[in-house]
C-alpha cells in the first residue's frame, strides 16, 4: 500500500486522524468582567442578541441542501455558522452574568418558547418551508443583516467588554452578509419578471416585522452605555435599505405593520405561531434524552 | 509525436494529465463519469446528516454538523470544477442526477433514524470514503488529483469528529450507549459495500487501474478499511456485528464474513430505503431554484449588454 496516508497527519497524531481539534477559542483573551449595572437586565440583553442569532440561524439553516445552487448552499450555511457562532457566545455570556448555573446548551434547549427574546422576524418561515421562497429569504436577510450590522457597529463601544468583543467580531460577518443579500436583491429584482415579483413579494412578507426592530425595550433603556438603543438605528438603516432599493429601482413596501400584543412583542417573549414549532423541532432530542451527554 | 504513446508515458511515469493534453475517449469518458458520481455522492450526501441540523442536541454539535454538511457542497463544487475541466457541464450533470440516469454512492440510500447515525456516518462512512479517496491524491488525472488532497483532509476531519461524538455518547446514558452500538449495527456492512462489488465481479476496475485512475482494487481497500476499523471500535467498546471476524495472524489482516451482495444490488438498483427520497429531494431543490438561476443568468446579460 502507498503511504499517501501519512500525508495526511499532523506530527504528533493517531496516524489514521488527519486534524487536530485544538481551535483558539472566538474571544480568547477577552476581559470577562461584569459591568457595574443591572445584572438581570444585562443577562436578558445577552439573551435578546443571542435569541436573535440563534432563532435565525435555525431558519437560514433549513436551506441546507435545499438552495437554489450550490454556491448558495454553501454562502447560507456560512451566514448561519456566523450567527450560531455570535448566538453561543452570546448564550454563554448570559449565562455567566445571570450566575445561576445555564450554560448556552440550557438556555437553548430549555426555556420555554415565553422566555426567548428574540424579535419576531428571526422566527416566521421565509422558506425554503411554505411561508416563503428565496426571494423573502433574501429579503429578510437584507433587513435583518442591515440593522444587526448597524447594531453590533454601535455595541462594538459597549462597556461590557464580552458584548464589544462579540461585536468586534460579528461586524466583520454581518458586513457580508448584508453585501450577499444586496447582490441577491439586484439580481432577482433586475432579473426576469418573475424573480422582480417574487422580490416584491418577498419584502412585503417581511416589511410588517420592521417596525419591531426599532422599538426601544425596557432593558435596553436600563443599559446606557452597554446596551445600543435600537431607535437610533433607524437613520443608518434607512439610508442603506434607499440605497439598495434606489440602485433595484425598488419602492418600499406600502403594507401595516404587525402590531405588538398588549404592548409586548418578541423582545417580552411573545411570538408568533411559528415559534412553538421551530422550538418544539430544536428542542426535542435535548429534552427528551435527560442526563445524556453530548 | 505521437499522443497516445506520450500519454502513456505520462501515465506510466506516475505524472499527471492535464486539462489541455491529449488522452484517449475512453479515459475522459471514465475521469468524467466517476467525478461526476463521486460530484453527486457528496451533494446527495448532504440529506441523510442535514436531517439533523435542525435538532442537532447541543449548539457545539449543531455547529460541527452544519459546518460538515457545507463541506460537503463544498466538495461537491471542487468535484463538478474538475469534471468541467474534461468538457462536461455541471448543468447538465445535475440533470443526470435529478433524472436518475446517473448514480452516486448507495450507502447515502440508508436512512439516519437517530443522532448515533450522525457519529457513525462520520466514523464508519468517511473512514471509508477516506481509505476509498486518499489513493485519488496520486490519481493520474491532475485537477481530480488535486481536488483530492483538499477532500480527504476535510474528510479525515470529519471522521474525527463522528468518532468524536460515539465517544461521548458512549461515556453517557445506557440509552446513548445503546444508540451507537444500534447504529454500528446498521452501518457496518452498508460500509463495507462502499468499496464496490469484489474485484472478480468489478468491470471497471482493470483497466482504472492501467490509467492508474485508480490505484487499488476494491478488496484491498476493503481490507484495509477492516483492518483500521477494528481496533477503533475496541476503543469505542461497540460489537461489529459479525461473528466471523476475527484477527487472521497468518495473512496479518482481519478475516471477515460474507457481504450480502444481494442488498448491494438491490440498493444499486432502486429499492433502497431511501433511493427515492432522496433524488427527490435534488429534484424539488433543484426544480424550485430555477427561477433564481434563471434571474440571476438574465440579470448578468442584462449588464453585459449596458456595459
Amino acid at each position: 500500500m502507498d503511504n499517501a496516508y501519512d500525508g495526511l497527519t499532523d506530527a504528533g497524531e493517531e496516524r489514521h486522524w488527519a486534524f487536530g481539534t485544538g481551535f483558539t477559542a472566538a474571544l480568547a483573551g477577552v476581559d470577562r468582567a461584569i459591568p457595574d449595572v443591572d445584572r438581570a437586565a444585562l443577562a436578558a440583553y445577552c439573551l435578546m442578541l443571542g435569541d436573535d442569532a440563534l432563532v435565525y440561524s435555525q431558519r437560514l439553516a433549513e436551506w441546507c441542501s435545499r438552495a437554489p445552487e450550490l454556491e448558495e448552499d454553501v454562502a447560507l450555511a456560512n451566514i448561519a455558522l456566523d450567527l450560531l457562532g455570535q448566538a453561543r457566545l452570546l448564550l454563554t455570556r448570559a449565562g455567566e452574568v445571570e450566575a445561576a448555573g445555564r450554560d448556552e446548551d440550557t438556555l437553548a434547549y430549555l426555556r420555554d418558547e415565553r422566555e426567548f427574546r428574540n424579535v419576531r422576524l428571526t422566527e416566521i418561515d421565509c422558506g425554503p418551508g411554505p411561508g416563503g421562497d428565496f426571494g423573502t429569504t433574501i429579503a429578510r436577510l437584507l433587513v435583518l443583516s442591515t440593522w444587526r450590522l448597524a447594531l453590533l457597529g454601535q455595541l462594538t463601544a459597549s462597556a461590557d467588554p464580552v458584548l464589544a468583543a462579540v461585536a468586534a467580531k460579528g461586524v466583520k460577518e454581518l458586513a457580508y452578509h448584508r453585501d450577499h443579500a444586496a447582490q441577491w436583491v439586484l439580481r432577482l429584482a433586475g432579473g426576469t419578471d418573475v424573480s422582480r415579483a417574487r422580490m416584491i413579494a418577498g419584502l412585503e412578507r417581511v416589511w410588517p416585522f420592521t417596525d419591531e426592530l426599532f422599538t426601544t425595550h425596557p432593558v435596553e433603556a436600563a443599559l446606557p452605555g452597554v446596551a445600543v438603543d435600537p431607535a437610533t438605528l433607524r437613520a443608518e438603516f434607512d439610508q442603506v435599505i434607499d440605497t439598495v432599493f434606489g440602485a433595484a429601482d425598488l419602492d418600499r413596501p406600502e403594507v401595516r405593520q404587525v402590531a405588538p400584543l398588549a404592548g409586548q412583542a418578541g423582545r417580552d417573549g411573545v411570538h408568533t405561531e411559528a415559534m412553538g414549532f421551530l422550538l418544539a423541532e430544536m428542542q426535542h432530542i435535548a429534552r427528551s434524552t435527560p442526563g445524556a451527554v453530548w | 509525436m505521437d499522443l497516445e504513446r506520450e500519454f502513456e508515458r505520462v501515465v506510466a511515469a506516475d505524472h499527471r494529465v492535464e486539462p489541455r493534453d491529449w488522452m484517449p475517449d475512453g479515459y475522459r469518458a471514465t475521469l468524467v463519469r466517476q467525478i461526476a458520481q463521486h460530484a453527486h455522492s457528496e451533494i446527495i450526501g448532504m440529506q441523510p446528516e442535514g436531517n439533523w441540523i435542525s435538532r442537532a442536541p447541543s449548539l457545539r454539535r449543531k455547529a460541527i454538523l452544519l459546518a460538515k454538511v457545507q463541506d460537503e457542497a463544498g466538495h461537491g463544487l471542487y468535484l463538478y470544477a474538475a469534471a468541467e475541466t474534461l468538457g462536461a457541464d455541471r448543468a447538465e450533470l445535475t440533470e443526470r442526477l435529478v433524472e436518475g440516469r446517473q448514480k452516486y454512492s448507495s450507502i447515502f440510500n440508508y436512512p439516519t433514524p437517530t443522532y448515533a447515525d450522525v457519529g457513525v456516518i462520520g466514523w464508519l462512512v468517511d473512514g471509508a470514503a477516506i481509505c476509498n479517496q486518499v489513493p485519488l491524491c496520486r490519481t493520474s488525472y491532475g485537477p481530480y488529483a488535486r481536488a483530492m488532497i483538499r477532500v480527504c483532509k476535510e474528510e479525515s476531519f470529519h471522521q474525527r469528529q463522528g468518532y468524536e461524538l460515539l465517544m461521548t455518547m458512549m461515556s453517557g446514558t445506557r440509552q446513548q450507549r445503546a444508540m451507537v452500538q444500534d447504529a454500528v449495527d446498521r452501518w457496518w456492512w452498508p460500509s463495507l459495500m462502499m468499496f464496490g462489488p469484489p474485484d472478480a465481479e468489478s468491470s471497471n476496475t482493470e483497466q482504472s487501474m492501467l490509467w492508474r485512475i485508480k490505484r487499488h482494487t476494491n478488496d484491498e481497500l476493503r481490507q484495509r478499511f477492516v483492518d483500521m476499523s477494528v481496533p477503533q471500535a475496541e476503543k469505542l467498546g461497540v460489537t461489529l456485528p459479525d461473528p466471523d471476524l476475527v484477527w487472521n495472524a497468518e495473512r496479518g489482516h482481519h478475516d471477515f464474513g460474507e457481504i450480502d451482495w444481494s442488498e448491494f444490488w438491490r440498493v444499486v438498483k432502486g429499492d433502497g430505503p431511501c433511493n427515492q427520497q432522496r433524488v427527490a429531494h435534488r429534484r424539488r431543490a433543484h426544480e424550485d431554484g430555477a427561477w433564481v438561476r434563471d434571474a440571476a443568468a438574465e440579470y448578468a446579460r442584462k449588464k453585459e449588454r449596458a456595459a
